[in-house]
C-alpha cells in the first residue's frame, strides 16, 4: 500500500509540474496570429503516418536515419509497457496487461527487443556527437547549452533503456528462481537473466524493484526536463506533422489585408463595397513574436535542432550568415523571453527588443534564395521560408528597407513592368526575324 | 530545305479578329529581354509553330508577374502587378497558360488563384513531355551523338512543384548518356538566383552559391548541362565562364529539342 501511495504522489507531482510548464508554453499561442484553417483531416492523417510514423523524411539520410527510426519506433512500443507500469504502480498489481494474453506477449517482447536496439542507437548518437565532427551540429546558433541539452537527453534515454533491460532480466530470473509463471516474452531479458544468476530470491526481488523504480522515475523526470529543452520535440513533432502546411512548397501565403488595400487603389469605387478588415491591421509582416502565426510557434516547439535544414541551405553552406535552424531556435527563445511579460502586461508589452534584429539579422534574411531545401528536408515538416518571407515583408513594407539592388528592381517593375529597365515596347523584339526550317 | 518566317500571334490582334487561341504563351521578362534567354523563347516558339499549336502572346501588354517583388517582401507591388495582369488575362478570357520560366509558372499556378486568377497553368517542360509521349515530337538520340547530358533542377519546378520526372524523361530520349548530379531531384542545390537574389548582390560569405553548383556540374563530367529556368541559365552560364569551362554547354531543354528536330 505504501508503494502505491508513493507512486501516486510522484506521479501527481510529475503531472502537476508538466501541466504547469506545458500550460505556460501553450499560453503563448494566444499572442500568435491566425494561419491556414485545419481541414482535410484524412490527408493530414496520411501525412502524419508517412512523415512521423513512417519516418520518411528521416530516411532521406538512410544510415543515421535508420537509427533514429529505431529510437522512434522503440519509444512507440515501449510506451505500452510504461502504461502497464503506471497501472501496476497505482493499483499494486504486477503485469496488469497480462489480461491481453497473446497481445501482452507481443508488447513485452517488442519492448524488450527495442530497448536493446534503442540503447545501441543512442550509443551511436553519443559517439557521433562526442567523438566525430559532424558539421551540422555546429553553427553560430549552437551554443554550449545546445550540446549539453543533447547529451543530457541522450544519457537519460540510455539510462531509461538500461533500467528497462535490467527490469526485464531480473524479472525473468526472479520468476524462474521462484518457480513462478513469466508473463510476457522477453528475448533480451532471458539472455541477460543469467547475469543475475548469483543473486538470491530476495536479492533478485530488490534488484527488480530498483530497476522498476529507476525506470519509472526516469520517465517522470525526463517528461519534465523535455519542455525545458529542445527535446520537447518528443511531444510536438508528431502533432506538427499532422498540422503540416499542405500547400505546394512553392506557394506563399496571400496577405489579404494588402489585397483589400490594392483593390481600393486600383478601383476607388470598390472602397465602399470592400468588407472591413476583421481586426485592425497592426503590422505588415513579422517583426516580433506577436506577429508570427500559431504554426510558426508550433514549428519552433517541434524543432530538435538536428540541423538538416541548415546543412542543405545554399546560403549557409556557402558561408552566409543565414541558418534556417537558427530562425526557429530564435523564435522559441524570443517567445520564452517575451511571453511571460506579455502574459503579465498584455500583448502590447514592449521591452525595446524584437525578434527581428535582436535575434535575426537583416543579413540573414536577405541571404535566403527561397529554394525550399530546408522545408523539404525538415523531418517534422517545419516551413522556414514562409517565416523568413514574413520578416522580409515587414522590412520592405513597414520600413522600406531592402538592399539597393532590390529597390532598383521594385522601381523597374513599377515604372516599366519588368525587373530590369527595359521598355514594354521592346517585349516583342525576340520575335523579329524568327524563321524555322520546313521539311 | 526551305525556311518559313514565323509570325508570333499577339493576343490583341487575334481578339480584334474575333479569334481565341487555345493557349496563352507567357513569355516572361527574361524570355523577352535577356539576350541569352531570348534564344530559348525563340526555340520554344519554333516548337509551337512546328506543332501547329493555337496560341498567342500578350506582347506589349505583358508585365512582370510580380514574383521577384513578392519574394523580396514587397507584397504590395506584387499584388498590384498580379491584379492588373489578372484583369488583362480575364479580359482575353484566357483559360490555359504555358510558361517557360518556373517562377512565372509557380506564381500563376499557386498564387494567382488567391487573387481570383484561375487558369490551367502548364510549364513548357510538361507540355514538351506530353507531345513527346504522344508521338507528335519524335526525338532521335543519335543526333546529339549520345552526348553526356546532366540536368540541374530549378527549385520552383522541382521542390516547389514536384516536377522531376518530365525533364528526365525528355533528356533520356535525347541521349543514352544521361547522368544525375550528386544532388538531384528533391535534394537539388539552388543556383543561387531565387528569392530575388538575381537582382541583388550576394550577402557576404565564403563562396558564391552558383560556383558551388558549377563545381558539382563539372564533377559530373557532362558535356551538356540542361536547364529549364532563365535564372539558372544565367547563374550557371556565369559559373562555367568563371571556371573557364565554356566547352561545357549550358542549354535549355527547348533548345536541345529544336537542335534534334533540326528546326
Amino acid at each position: 500500500m505504501a508503494k502505491q501511495i508513493i507512486f501516486a504522489l510522484t506521479m501527481l507531482i510529475t503531472l502537476g509540474v508538466f501541466t504547469f510548464t506545458a500550460k505556460r508554453l501553450f499560453s503563448y499561442f494566444k499572442f500568435t496570429k491566425a494561419n491556414f484553417p485545419i481541414r482535410d483531416f484524412g490527408k493530414r492523417f496520411m501525412v502524419m503516418l508517412e512523415v512521423a510514423i513512417g519516418q520518411t523524411k528521416i530516411f532521406r539520410r538512410p544510415v543515421i536515419g535508420f537509427f533514429h527510426a529505431l529510437v522512434f519506433w522503440g519509444f512507440c512500443v515501449i510506451l505500452f509497457g510504461s502504461v502497464e507500469m503506471i497501472i501496476d504502480g497505482l493499483f499494486g498489481i504486477e503485469k496488469s496487461l497480462k489480461i491481453l494474453g497473446f497481445l501482452h506477449s507481443v508488447i513485452m517482447a517488442s519492448g524488450d527487443v527495442f530497448a536493446l536496439l534503442v540503447a545501441i542507437s543512442i550509443l551511436v548518437f553519443m559517439i557521433r556527437r562526442i567523438f566525430m565532427h559532424i558539421s551540422r551540429f555546429e553553427g553560430i546558433e549552437m551554443k554550449k547549452i545546445s550540446h549539453q541539452d543533447a547529451n543530457i537527453a541522450l544519457s537519460m534515454i540510455l539510462l531509461l533503456m538500461l533500467s528497462l533491460m535490467g527490469m526485464n532480466a531480473t524479472y525473468v530470473q526472479l520468476q524462474t528462481a521462484a518457480g513462478e509463471t513469466i508473463f510476457g516474452v522477453y528475448p533480451v531479458g532471458t539472455l541477460l537473466a543469467k547475469l543475475f544468476g548469483g543473486l538470491s530470491t530476495n536479492g533478485l526481488h530488490l534488484a527488480y524493484e530498483i530497476c522498476w523504480w529507476a525506470h519509472i522515475l526516469l520517465i517522470f523526470i525526463f517528461a519534465n526536463i523535455l519542455p525545458y529543452s529542445k527535446h520537447f520535440h518528443v511531444f510536438m513533432s508528431v502533432p506538427n506533422t499532422f498540422l503540416t502546411r499542405l500547400e505546394p512548397l512553392g506557394k506563399l501565403t496571400n496577405m489579404d489585408d494588402i489585397t483589400r488595400e490594392v483593390r481600393m487603389m486600383l478601383d476607388p469605387n470598390a472602397a465602399f463595397e470592400a468588407p472591413a478588415a476583421d481586426a485592425p491591421i497592426s503590422r505588415f509582416g513579422v517583426k516580433d513574436v506577436e506577429d508570427v502565426s500559431w504554426k510558426n510557434y508550433f514549428d519552433s516547439l517541434s524543432c530538435t535542432e538536428c540541423g538538416r535544414c541548415t546543412s542543405v541551405c545554399p546560403a549557409n553552406t556557402t558561408g552566409k550568415l543565414l541558418s534556417p535552424r537558427k530562425i526557429f531556435m530564435d523564435l522559441r527563445a524570443r517567445m520564452k523571453e517575451k511571453g511571460p511579460s506579455m502574459v503579465k502586461n498584455g500583448k502590447d508589452f514592449n521591452d525595446n527588443k524584437s525578434y527581428l534584429r535582436d535575434y535575426v539579422s537583416e543579413q540573414e534574411l536577405w541571404a535566403c534564395t527561397t529554394c525550399n531545401a530546408c522545408a523539404q528536408e525538415c523531418p517534422v515538416n517545419i516551413n522556414h521560408p514562409t517565416l523568413i518571407l514574413d520578416m522580409r515583408r515587414y522590412l520592405v513594407m513597414e520600413e522600406s528597407s531592402a538592399p539597393t539592388g532590390l529597390k532598383t528592381m521594385f522601381s523597374n517593375i513599377e515604372n516599366n513592368g519588368a525587373p530590369w529597365q527595359y521598355s514594354p515596347e521592346d517585349r516583342l523584339v525576340w520575335t523579329e526575324n524568327l524563321e524555322m526550317k520546313v521539311f | 530545305m526551305e525556311t518559313k518566317k514565323i509570325e508570333v500571334p499577339v493576343m490583341a490582334d487575334l481578339f480584334a479578329r474575333g479569334e481565341k487561341p487555345e493557349y496563352l504563351f507567357w513569355v516572361g521578362c527574361a524570355g523577352a529581354y535577356d539576350d541569352r534567354y531570348k534564344k530559348v523563347t525563340r526555340a520554344f516558339a519554333k516548337i509551337l509553330s512546328y506543332l501547329k499549336v493555337s496560341y498567342a502572346v500578350l506582347g506589349k501588354e505583358e508585365s512582370c508577374t510580380g514574383d521577384p517583388a513578392r519574394r523580396a517582401g514587397n507584397e504590395m507591388l506584387y499584388q498590384m502587378q498580379a491584379l492588373q495582369n489578372i484583369e488583362i488575362l480575364n479580359g482575353y478570357e484566357v483559360k490555359k497558360i504555358i510558361t517557360i520560366c518556373p517562377h512565372c509558372f509557380n506564381i500563376f499556378k499557386n498564387e494567382y488563384p488567391d487573387l481570383g486568377g484561375n487558369y490551367e497553368v502548364i510549364n513548357y517542360i510538361q507540355f514538351l513531355d506530353k507531345h513527346i509521349e504522344n508521338g507528335s515530337i519524335k526525338l532521335d538520340a543519335s543526333l546529339l551523338d549520345n552526348a553526356k547530358i546532366t540536368y540541374h533542377d530549378p527549385c520552383y519546378l522541382g521542390r516547389g512543384n514536384d516536377i522531376y520526372a518530365e525533364p528526365r524523361s525528355i533528356l533520356k530520349k535525347l541521349t543514352n548518356n544521361f547522368v544525375e548530379l550528386e544532388r538531384n531531384k528533391s535534394f537539388s542545390f539552388c543556383c543561387g538566383a531565387g528569392g530575388a537574389q538575381m537582382f541583388k548582390e550576394a550577402e557576404p560569405g565564403k563562396k558564391e552559391v552558383f560556383i558551388e553548383r558549377t563545381e558539382e556540374i563539372l564533377r559530373s563530367d557532362a558535356k551538356i548541362l540542361a536547364t529549364a529556368c532563365p535564372f539558372c541559365m544565367t547563374m550557371l552560364t556565369d559559373g562555367l565562364k568563371y571556371k573557364n569551362r565554356e566547352e561545357v554547354k549550358n542549354l535549355d531543354i527547348a533548345e536541345l529539342i529544336v537542335q534534334v528536330l533540326g528546326l
